[in-house]
């Protein structure tokens, strides 16, 4: 796909849910589409690190979680725009991706996945602690009953969600096809080989790493109006750590288009099931596709779609 | 004021607390610490190895301790089982770190809610003689409900390690990730040797399990508190390193018995990571082990 015609798919694909959202009247429509976006932000910020350098991030709520709660703590002190407090969010969970990058990157990958393993845990119990936004009783955040440009404040959370989504596979986009997209799978690839030939590895790994964290923070600076109350056993969820693993690996970790795939595709089966079967049911599915796709098709959705191709 | 007894009671908790945390973490230490296997999903099958003690406690009155024995068996097959399916699917294919973990992180999940769906979320509890009992020395108590499980997991991790340095076969699992071609040519299989290694390492979660349930009720998810903490104890001590290992579970659990009695409970979580985090940036041999 050439650039010109990515960006003319991506701004009729927002021109034409905006359209659509006219004709909406039933607001879960627009609760659902959020959840979408959020998966499709949060899938690709994981598979710029995941993906394309092979470093696993076990740690996404964590950073999402992060981009809540500042975001929880600056609205309680001063009334800023939305833009700001998604600033903030990324900033913050971009810092703390800049520090664990710096102390675990240079080891194994296994180690910097523990570490990020363990720094969900610690930002867990860092927020139950935080008495200003709540603590383990969680905050009430008011939700303004109308957007900026009329209509409902979820359909505006909605579209908000929408263009930072559409902007994060853009820059993964961009990343894949830019020498520090071929500097990353040469990491993946032999991480020994690229050093020697010169790719600056810790400088590319720790890029990525403050800006899968940035993107996460971003994706979670507008939950507290999304959901409204906000305690930390929710924000640190750990399915959003499964999802955002399960979804790239599904749709294929190589390039931007798979989590994409796996993101729509699964967080529609979940919001479909959540719906007609349990909850826990429905995680159970997650982890199964997740496992079935690792050992049977490790390349995911994409790269079965390409070996048919080839075969044809 | 401080309490000299009171802190001497909590530097004891701890000592009993870290010896439970070592028997979590010895299924970690075989399987990542000397196989190179991250093995995320073993709190999960600790929380399995509990869930079945629970059964075998309450229907047939069986000792936790015993039942833990029992139960040692099946999962031992699991195990190695589970390690078939891990070199057939990654070893094999050679891009086992990134897959593999993301394989067992699944496999976490979903022990955990397979768990939920035919166990319930409810939390469980055992009963046995000593678990309301205590002895006390001159001021200082030590509960039955952590002394039992510190001296089986002691008893278990020495037990493993006379195996491990005495036996052939035991040597043969230490070396086997630092070098199969050798152990190749000594006419070992490193596959037959890490099945039976990854078999070992997973029965000991049946152990730990019983153990678990015996320190306190246990729901489903509580596997997730300890992965954290079994692997910082594990990379804190120095991979490979038993002996490493079992300090390090213990300073780890005098500082979380310290910070729980003296400042905040719900703090005690993240004190793993703070071990964890500087080890890797700064001494990533860990306390005794080998270099990274």
């Amino acid at each position: 796909m050439s650039n010109a015609a990515f960006w003319a798919l991506s701004a009729m694909l927002v021109a034409a849910l905006w359209l659509a959202g006219r004709l909406v009247t039933n607001e879960y429509v627009f609760f659902m589409g959020y959840a979408v976006a959020q998966y499709v932000l949060l899938a690709t910020a994981w598979n710029l690190l995941g993906g394309y350098a092979g470093y696993i991030n076990f740690g996404t709520a964590a950073f999402f979680a992060l981009g809540a709660y500042v975001s929880v703590a600056i609205n309680k002190l001063v009334a800023v725009p939305l833009a700001v407090l998604i600033l903030a969010g990324a900033v913050a969970a971009g810092a703390v991706g800049l520090a664990m990058g710096y102390l675990t990157l240079k080891l194994r990958g296994v180690f910097f996945s523990i570490a990020t393993l363990a720094l969900a845990i610690v930002a867990q119990a860092a927020v139950t602690n935080w008495e200003f936004v709540g603590g383990a009783s969680g905050a009430y955040v008011l939700r303004p009953s109308e957007g900026p440009w009329g209509g409902s404040y979820v359909e505006y959370l909605f579209y908000v969600m929408l263009v930072m989504a559409v902007g994060a596979v853009a820059l993964a986009r961009s990343i894949e096809r830019s020498t520090v997209g071929l500097g990353l799978s040469a990491i993946r690839d032999d991480e020994l080989v690229a050093e020697a030939y010169g790719v600056p590895t810790l400088r590319l790994k720790l890029l990525v790493t403050v800006l899968s964290g940035a993107l996460m923070g971003m994706a979670g600076a507008p939950l507290p109006f999304y959901v409204a109350y906000l305690d930390p056993p929710s924000a640190f969820n750990l399915s959003y750590a499964v999802n955002t693993i399960a979804m790239p690996l599904i749709g294929g970790t190589s390039t931007w288009i798979g989590p994409v795939i796996g993101a729509v595709l699964l967080t529609m089966v979940q919001q479909t099931a959540m719906v007609t079967i349990s909850s826990a049911f429905n995680l159970m599915l997650v982890g199964l596709l997740m496992v079935a796709f690792i050992t049977l098709a490790p390349n995911g959705i994409v790269g079965l779609v390409r070996s048919l191709r080839r075969r044809a | 004021m401080l309490d000299p007894l009171a802190v001497l009671n909590a530097v004891m908790a701890g000592v009993l607390l870290g010896g439970f945390y070592a028997a979590v973490a010895l299924g970690i230490a075989i399987a990542f610490g000397m196989l190179d296997i991250p093995n995320l999903s073993h709190p999960a099958f600790v929380v399995v190895g509990a869930f079945a003690t629970w059964l075998l406690n309450s229907n047939f009155g069986l000792d936790p301790v015993l039942a833990g024995l029992v139960m040692a068996p099946p999962f031992f097959v699991l195990g190695a089982l589970l390690y078939r399916l891990y070199h057939v699917c990654f070893e094999r294919r050679g891009d086992a770190a990134l897959q593999g973990l993301a394989f067992f992180f699944g496999m976490l999940f979903i022990t955990e809610v397979a768990l939920v769906l035919t166990a319930g979320a409810d939390y469980r509890s055992v009963a046995a003689p000593y678990i309301g009992a205590s002895l006390t020395f001159g001021g200082i108590t030590l509960p039955g409900r952590m002394l039992v499980p510190f001296l089986v997991s002691i008893g278990m991790i020495g037990l493993l390690h006379q195996f491990l340095t005495r036996s052939f076969t035991g040597r043969a699992i230490q070396a086997v990730s630092q070098d199969p071609l050798a152990l190749r040519l000594m006419g070992v299989s490193p596959t037959r040797i890490k099945t039976l290694a990854f078999g070992l390492a997973t029965a000991t979660a049946a152990i730990a399990g019983s153990l678990l349930i015996i320190i306190e009720p246990v729901e489903p998810s509580i596997g997730r508190d300890f992965i954290g903490r079994a692997f910082a104890v594990v990379v804190l001590g120095g991979m490979g390193s038993f002996y490493g290992m079992l300090l390090a579970s213990v300073i780890l659990g005098i500082t979380e018995s310290i910070v729980s009695d003296m400042w905040n409970p719900s703090w005690a979580p993240a004190i793993a990571f703070g071990f964890l985090l500087p080890t890797l940036a700064f001494r990533s041999s860990g306390l005794l082990g080998r270099k990274l």
